[in-house]
């Protein structure tokens, strides 16, 4: 079983976000970075299904989308926690795009690797957008299950069984491989890289490929192809203060149900 | 000028609200009788609710029905989406933020090679067509405004609980036109074998107008009754912090944050919650926010509307007998 694994760098959950001077991102100067939450769920139910057969790949693949991100230290996380082998796609031109051309370009690169199943984070927690995996299926012809939280693979009938979550249940769905798997939450418990485990991870393959070895050109990809173009990042509207309500409780839960009646039509 | 599709979401033969929400937007975005607005509902017996979409705006509906649809497929609704865009090429094609649109958006997207602006809260049309579309990046804590370069067929998905419907007119000579269903069957697809609802009917987070959570504070699973007692008093949605969940009281269905559900519920009332930045992520978009908790420095209050200083077991069963006073008297 050949498993290839997306993973994105993103900016820790609990960094403090400054918008740059141009006013159309954030300032990444300073910030800590982190492999993203949902693609250790990819990486961790990639090494479960290797385990679990006994044999196969695990490749990890990181597109730099932004020239002060530093996938090649997300990559470095997977193959400590033990992936076998690291493909870092880096090149200008990749930069400042927008899902689609992050789409495309892990597209065209996972036609020049062999693979039966493709695992991704349910969505980047940086651009929140949770469409990627679904876009590279698309891209790519393959069918795809997202924001799965159940994952059963039948190697004998080459399918996958998943649970995907929807509102109020599940959906369990068949799909043939090869497939793709966007990861929610509840899929598995990630490890940590254990001390061998990053020793080792330093003597592993890690490649970089450019944009003319990916085969795209310039104008697809990056800021140049990208569908979207961002007009400002902002801060969201500010909550209007808040409201302590004192006085001893039955007297301010009263006071609550009142206000949340009347001032705020809550109720 | 080119229409603005709105898909119509439907589950178990009944509409999601939505999509009358999106409907709503889409009629808000263009002048009247300036733009079509055309809704499409997809399923296995949606006749009966090619009436619904009327009465909220839409001046044509669209329905593809065949029993085959009676799960959702990526696949083939989006080849039907796909047939019905380019023939009538929309400005944009609108449709919820749910499981199944945050599915059906980014695939259709590849497909048409269209821009893809996922879970708006605010839109606005420009002149040329081109939406400026206002979704929230990096767990809410920024907004950025976005626009598609090439302003025909953007594909939009739309917060729940966010945007308003149109109050239901009386829908008199609708049209609804019968879709072809004509889906390639060369190509290997994901299927649903069968769908589980959650045990109980439980108010999905998503939907509900009204959340009550808890967290940490509550010490242990068997005080969840406190939060659902009060839940049922309010007709509200049971939602969980992650330490919950983590502690194996909740499953992860309950949880909301930045790797739980993001809601936008009328009402989000945290228990025992001390307000993370990833707890927020999930929740900040809610219009009132009440906080239990006995830190007066917890950070959920600098969010909350109105906070009460307090221990939860004393104040949340105050709260429920007061609702309930409230709504019986
Ligand atoms: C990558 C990442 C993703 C995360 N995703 C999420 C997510 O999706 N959702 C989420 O919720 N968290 C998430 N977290 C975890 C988050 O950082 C917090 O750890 C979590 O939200 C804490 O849950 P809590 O508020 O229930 O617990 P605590 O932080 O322990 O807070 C418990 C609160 O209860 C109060 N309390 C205690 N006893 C009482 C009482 N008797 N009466 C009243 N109040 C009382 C305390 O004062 C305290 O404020 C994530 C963290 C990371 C790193
Ligand atoms: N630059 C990238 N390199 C590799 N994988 C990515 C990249 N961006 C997004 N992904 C993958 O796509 C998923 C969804 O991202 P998004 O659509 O941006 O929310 C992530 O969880 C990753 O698995």
């Amino acid at each position: 079983m050949k498993i290839v694994v997306c993973v994105k760098q993103v900016p820790a959950t609990e960094s403090k976000l400054r918008i740059s001077k141009n006013g159309t991102e954030i300032e990444r100067a300073g910030l800590s970075f982190i492999l993203n939450p949902y693609d250790e769920f990819a990486v961790e139910e990639a090494l479960q299904i290797k385990e679990r057969l006994g044999h196969g790949e695990v490749t990890v693949l990181s597109m730099r989308s932004h020239g002060a991100q530093k996938p090649e230290e997300a990559l470095r996380t997977c193959l400590a926690m033990g992936a076998d082998k690291a493909v870092l796609l880096s090149d200008p031109a990749f930069e400042g795009g927008d899902s689609y051309t992050t789409a495309l370009v892990l597209a065209e690169s996972l036609r020049r690797l062999t693979f039966d199943l493709l695992l991704f984070g349910k969505q980047a927690v940086d651009d929140d957008a949770g469409a990627v995996g679904i876009q590279v299926a698309e891209l790519l012809g393959i069918p795809h299950v997202a924001v799965v939280n159940k994952l059963e693979v039948n190697v004998a009938t080459r399918t996958i069984l998943a649970h995907r979550q929807i509102e109020g249940g599940i959906e369990a769905v068949e799909a043939p491989l090869p497939s793709l798997i966007t990861c929610q939450k509840g899929l598995n418990e990630p490890r940590y890289p254990s001390l061998p485990g990053i020793m080792k991870a330093k003597q592993k393959p890690l490649e970089t490929w450019n944009r003319e070895m990916v085969g795209l050109e310039s104008e697809t990809v990056g800021a140049a192809g990208a569908k979207l173009k961002v007009v400002r990042v902002e801060l969201p509207p500010a909550r209007p203060a808040g409201r302590m309500i004192p006085g001893d409780v039955a007297a301010a839960v009263k006071e609550l149900v009142r206000l949340l009646h009347e001032e705020a039509n809550a109720i | 000028m080119n229409p603005i599709l709105v898909f119509c979401e439907q589950r178990d033969g009944r509409l999601k609200k939505v999509g009358l929400e999106a409907l709503g937007e889409a009629c808000r975005l263009t002048k009247p009788l300036e733009r079509e607005i055309i809704a499409v509902v997809i399923g296995s017996s949606v006749s009966a609710l090619a009436q619904e979409p009327a009465r909220h705006g839409a001046s044509r509906v669209l329905v593809a029905e065949d029993p085959t649809l009676a799960y959702y497929s990526s696949e083939i609704y989006s080849t039907i989406l796909t047939e019905v865009a380019i023939r009538l090429q929309p400005v944009a094609i609108v449709m919820g933020a749910t499981a199944m649109g945050k599915d059906l958006a980014p695939k259709l997207a590849a497909r048409l090679t269209s821009a893809l602006i996922q879970d708006c809260v605010a839109l606005e049309m420009d002149t040329d067509g081109s939406l400026l579309a206002t979704r929230p990046m990096y767990g809410g804590k920024l907004h950025a405004v976005v626009k598609a370069k090439n302003p025909l067929m953007q594909i939009v998905t739309v917060r729940p609980n966010v945007f308003s419907p149109l109050e239901p007119q009386p829908a008199s000579d609708i049209l609804v036109e019968r879709l072809t269903i004509a889906v390639n069957g060369t190509r290997p697809i994901a299927r649903v074998r069968e769908t589980h609802k959650t045990a109980g009917g439980r108010k999905e987070l998503t939907e509900a107008s009204i959340i009550v959570s808890g967290g940490r504070g509550l010490k242990g699973p068997e005080h969840f009754t406190l939060i659902e007692e009060l839940a049922a008093a309010l007709g509200a949605a049971v939602g969980a912090s992650r330490a919950a969940v983590d502690a194996g009281w909740k499953p992860h269905s309950y949880q909301v944050g930045l790797t739980g559900k993001t809601v936008s519920p009328q009402l989000y009332i945290a228990c025992g919650i001390s307000g993370a930045i990833q707890h927020q992520a999930g929740m900040s978009s809610a219009r009132t926010i009440v906080a239990i908790n006995n830190n007066p420095n917890a950070p959920i209050f600098k969010l909350a509307s109105y906070g009460i200083i307090g221990d939860l077991f004393e104040v949340v069963p105050l709260l429920t007998e007061e609702v309930k006073k409230l709504k019986t008297g």
